[in-house]
């Protein structure tokens, strides 16, 4: 399924069902265990992942994610970017404090998924949607 | 859309996850067990997640549904099985299970639900003024 992956590209997966949020997961985890992660830092990018995906899917309206290896040095890590080309997050503050939601979930996949990655980008907008980039390095 | 399976043990309803759920598949599972249970009259219910890499808030929240739904339904629900990083990301996310018992493995989970059902039928023996005679 995921055999014979190419590392040195980027790995792309759409998001339109709940089953590519399956897919997202299991090609992080690829790339995750490919970059040589921790089995708890696979785990914890592996659920970011799954809490990111998830969002790009219900409020982004659906989008893409790409996943890349990404190198600093000695150092080896996992980069994902998830983008929709919905609404936009309205009040970023707001919207990554535990417990918010407008969609009736606990409120804690953003703010819970920034907890678990090393570097956490957001870019939003009602023009042009929302990006969200996060990176977990090896330690 | 994969179905998650249900085993009968006894008076036991025995969940082990085995696949990756996608969030069809989580709520599929919550309303599959709320019907066993009514169906079976079992006291108890098991859910092993050895299987499970990750549970990320939507399966956290399904674990806390199931045992909300089937402690209305009379039966003791135990999440058995967590990984150690399971536990660690779980925590780090945010997620506490509130309302969840857990047991490290299976067998110590029937013997949870043994134990509560056994407490369950004191109480309501205790309750019951013709019950004295029986119980010396």
């Amino acid at each position: 399924m995921t055999a014979g992956i190419d590392l040195g590209h980027p790995q792309a997966q759409s998001v339109r069902s709940d089953e590519d949020v399956v897919r997202v997961r299991q090609l992080v985890r690829t790339v995750a265990v490919a970059v040589k992660l921790s089995l708890v830092d696979q785990t914890k990018v592996v659920t970011a992942a799954s809490e990111l995906a998830r969002n790009t899917l219900v409020y982004g309206g659906g989008g893409s994610v790409e996943v890349a290896t990404v190198e600093n040095g000695r150092r080896k890590g996992v980069r994902i970017v998830f983008a929709d080309s919905g609404p936009g997050i309205a009040d970023l503050d707001l919207a990554l404090t535990d417990g918010y939601t407008t969609g009736g979930g606990l409120g804690l996949g953003l703010s819970g998924s920034r907890r678990l990655v090393d570097e956490f980008e957001i870019e939003t907008s009602p023009e042009t949607g929302t990006r969200i980039t996060v990176t977990k390095w090896s330690r | 859309m994969e179905r998650v399976p249900i085993l009968k043990i006894g008076d036991i309803l025995l969940v082990s996850i085995q696949v990756d759920m996608s969030d069809q598949t989580a709520v599929q599972l919550q309303e599959d067990l709320a019907e066993r249970i009514v169906d079976t009259g079992c006291h108890g219910v098991i859910i092993d997640i050895t299987a499970l890499d990750i549970v990320d808030s939507f399966v956290g929240r399904m674990l806390s549904t199931i045992a909300s739904i089937s402690k209305v339904l009379d039966a003791e629900t135990v999440v058995v099985g967590m990984r150690p990083a399971v536990a660690i990301t779980l925590v780090e996310l945010g997620l506490s299970l509130n309302g969840i018992r857990t047991a490290l493995n299976v067998e110590r989970g029937m013997e949870l639900i043994a134990a509560a059902h056994a407490d369950e039928l004191d109480y309501q023996l205790d309750d019951d003024p013709d019950a004295e005679t029986a119980t010396p």
